[in-house]
């Protein structure tokens, strides 16, 4: 029985009910949303479950949305089934004065480092990780660089001419 | 630290002895009776091909524990492509696995065409195809004779680094640069190939099998390579694929798992090809399963080129989709036509959007799967660009590999499991 | 219309076999030996065996290699002899990007070799951050170590690599013996904070 989106979400919303939001289907890849402390439960349901079966993190990724207040990071779960070879993406949203969310490395072992540069890039509080700490970054760097309040560039550089890129 | 060699002025005072000079340095606890020696396999050494560091602690010769460190070229790529606009973008990811440029090239291209929705025809995917696969020859070609240089054996990455600048030749031809190609635009090619690079890839085509069995009979049933290889760095398939692994690394480990199999993108479903999967995931089988992708590369690229020969009518000259709203047009046309006049100032200028939406794309890269996950909010540039990168993933699991071995067997496994450290760091 | 050729335009002295001949420096020839002073053969020497530090970090590391294979052989200039150890190399190759992490690196590297040292910095962002105008990327190596030649590129073609290491064999020639004790050389040194 080959594993159709309208079977997962069926089994999903049989399991957690309405606590799972946001339902879409953008580009072919189904797309739901979780309460930020249920990651864990959802994630080992369809890990454990036989006919679910999501035991590939493909990818664990943060976006930051300044304009959602209350929920402005979103952690972005890409689960992979290889047997049946479907898609699968979760989101969860966090606060960013708060934003402490369950770790996925008792799971699976990839998160680990990837969990460290969501970190690095966003500030997301992984609870539970082994080893939270900068992963690409300096270690000293104290600010969350790919949050859109902080700017590309390097901001102490003395040489560079703003007249010529426009800005003088 | 002082260097002062040469300053031997006359009168200068004699080197201090006094040993209250040492109290500066202070040990760490517990370091005079421990056992194991802390050595810095740096970021800067012959065998860590690219700059990624190890700490580790060893008994004797045996590793005790690896630490990994990265970061050291860390280019902020994510946060560079929240800048720039899409053809901007694929200078970037040239510079992720550099050895195999047009792969992230035309991956990128693939993310954007699904996003817009733009559907290629078919000799612009047999073109891609065919860059593709050559990529991935030299991705391949790379990491084999580079474990064989790790394991004593120097000539035969120079037989096929020849090979690498002929693959050269031919990225010159198609696109004019040889290492960070920035290949082909959104739909398809700049230019049609130009008959020299046709000439140049039958040339490769009928000299690259001979070199590459050169190489494989100075390493393949060489005795000391094998004892090197074999049984060292090894991971089971369950630990694999909970570390995320994909690619070579995982198919050495047993799991037959390629993307352009499962999720055939660019006409892939057309060719007819085999996945070459090992047993222990050691690194005498992820050297074979690299040896032998390059073969079913080879037959990939033969086919595809035969399929283009055989197309004929207008097919068989096209080289891009018609897309003007993202495809910049000719320069001879932008001098004479108003329209494309127009095409080319609204794409430059930055006055045409994309789309708002989310997309996630797989392609097979020299690694393994190299996602690339674009979210867009209808503006110029993307909301969100992550490249799922594959080394980046699986040099977690080196801790656990090397946990154990030798310190020889140590650096045959950083190179056989090919960490690319553009890729790595992003 | 071709453009007018500009380069290679003047005969070179070549012997019957169209081999290019260096000129000697000038000094005393006798019968089985030959007197000059040192600064006209210590730099002659110097430069055609240099043992370079390849410091590859990117891209430009893959260019390298095409440059050390056979068919852009930089061995013909007397660098085949690569040293991965500071402390036995003269000329320390930059290649690649070099992020704000890897500058104490660098600098280490540098600190470690022995005078007379010289850098090359290979490529567009060894040079001057190249594409990569980021938090994380050192603007060129220059803010770390100093730098005696720039070759540009993304990633320079070998011939540029080899062009390079020629334009380094040139100072390396013309160097005079103290150029290390001047007081000139110890002020750039003190800029940089190297002692």
């Amino acid at each position: 029985m080959t594993l159709t989106s309208d079977i997962v979400r069926e089994k999903l919303t049989e399991k957690f009910g309405d606590s799972l939001t946001e339902w879409a289907q953008p580009h072919g890849i189904l797309t739901f949303c979780v309460p930020r402390d249920m990651n864990l439960k959802v994630l080992s349901f369809l890990y454990d479950d036989e006919s679910l079966a999501f035991r590939f993190l493909t990818d664990l990724t943060a976006v930051h949305y300044p304009d959602r207040a209350g929920e402005e990071l979103c952690v972005v779960y890409h689960l992979h089934n290889l047997v049946a070879n479907r898609r699968l993406r979760m989101k969860l949203y966090a606060p960013v004065t708060q934003p402490d969310v369950y770790t996925a490395t008792r799971i699976f072992s990839s998160a680990n480092w990837m969990e460290r540069e969501t970190y690095d890039f966003y500030g997301v509080h992984f609870i539970g990780h082994p080893n939270l700490k900068r992963v690409l970054n300096v270690d000293e760097m104290d600010y969350f660089p790919l949050r859109k309040e902080f700017p590309l560039e390097d901001q102490t550089r003395i040489d560079k001419d703003d007249e010529m890129f426009g800005r003088g | 630290m002082r260097c002062s060699a040469g300053d031997k002025t006359p009168g200068a005072s004699p080197p201090n002895h006094d040993m209250s000079e040492t109290n500066h340095i202070k040990l760490p606890e517990g370091s005079i009776g421990r056992t194991t020696t802390t050595l810095n396999l740096g970021p800067t050494h012959p065998a860590t091909h690219g700059v990624f560091q190890n700490i580790l602690e060893l008994d004797g010769e045996r590793i005790v524990k690896a630490e990994a460190t990265v970061g050291y070229i860390h280019r902020a790529f994510e946060k560079i492509a929240e800048r720039r606009p899409l053809y901007q973008i694929t200078t970037l990811t040239d510079r992720l696995n550099y050895c195999s440029a047009p792969i992230n090239n035309m991956g990128w291209h693939l993310t954007c065409e699904k996003l817009l929705r733009i559907h290629t025809p078919k000799r612009v995917d047999y073109l891609r195809v065919i860059v593709m696969e050559l990529a991935r020859i030299t991705d391949h070609l790379i990491c084999t004779s580079i474990v064989g240089v790790d394991a004593g054996a120097f000539t035969g990455f120079l037989y096929v680094m020849q090979f690498r600048e002929l693959v050269y030749e031919i990225y010159e031809e198609i696109c004019g640069a040889r290492l960070t190609t920035n290949m082909g635009r959104i739909g398809g090619f700049e230019r049609d190939f130009p008959p020299a690079a046709w000439e140049k890839l039958e040339r490769f085509l009928k000299e690259y099998p001979k070199a590459q069995k050169e190489l494989e009979t100075l390493l393949v049933r060489n005795r000391i390579f094998y004892e090197r290889t074999r049984g060292s760095g090894a991971i089971s398939a369950e630990r694999a694929l909970n570390y995320g692994f994909t690619g070579p690394n995982l198919r050495a480990a047993g799991v037959d798992y390629d993307v352009r199999v499962h999720e055939p993108y660019c006409s892939y479903g057309d060719f007819d090809f085999r996945i070459p999967v090992g047993t222990t995931g050691d690194n005498y089988d992820r050297f074979m399963v690299r040896t032998e992708e390059i073969w079913q590369s080879l037959s990939i690229i033969e086919q595809a080129y035969r399929k283009i020969q055989d197309m004929n009518g207008p097919d068989a000259s096209v080289y891009h989709a018609e897309v003007p709203e993202y495809y910049l047009p000719q320069k001879s046309e932008v001098y004479t036509k108003m329209e494309a006049l127009i095409w080319h100032f609204k794409i430059v200028m930055g006055e045409v959007d994309i789309p708002a939406g989310e997309v996630y794309l797989a392609v097979e890269g020299g690694n393994g799967e190299l996602g690339f996950y674009l979210i867009s909010d209808g503006g110029r540039s993307p909301y969100r660009l992550h490249f799922r990168r594959p080394c980046f993933i699986y040099y977690q699991a080196y801790e656990e590999i090397v946990q154990g071995s030798m310190l020889s067997d140590a650096v045959i496994t950083m190179s056989s499991l090919n960490l690319i450290a553009g890729e790595m760091d992003a | 219309m071709a453009r007018p050729v500009r380069f290679n335009l003047h005969e070179k002295s070549t012997n019957d076999w169209g081999i290019n001949q260096a000129s000697m420096p000038e000094g005393h020839m006798g019968d089985g030996f030959f007197a000059t002073s040192f600064d006209k053969v210590v730099g002659l020497a110097r430069k055609n065996s240099i043992w370079p530090l390849p410091f590859a970090t990117s891209c430009c590391g893959i260019e390298f290699m095409a440059t050390m294979a056979s068919t852009y052989d930089l061995g013909r200039f007397g660098a085949e002899r690569l040293g991965f150890t500071p402390r036995q190399c003269d000329l320390l190759m930059v290649m690649g990007t070099i992020a704000k992490k890897m500058g104490p690196v660098v600098r280490q590297v540098y600190l470690q070799m022995a005078e007379p040292r010289w850098v090359i910095a290979v490529g567009a962002c060894a040079s001057s951050g190249g594409i990569f105008d980021s938090y994380s990327v050192l603007q060129g190596i220059d803010q770390v170590v100093p730098v005696d030649v720039y070759v540009p590129g993304c990633p320079p073609r070998p011939e540029a690599i080899i062009d390079g290491v020629l334009r380094i064999q040139d100072l390396i020639h013309n160097e005079p013996l103290r150029r290390r004790n001047e007081e000139s050389y110890k002020a750039l040194m003190e800029s940089y904070g190297i002692e």
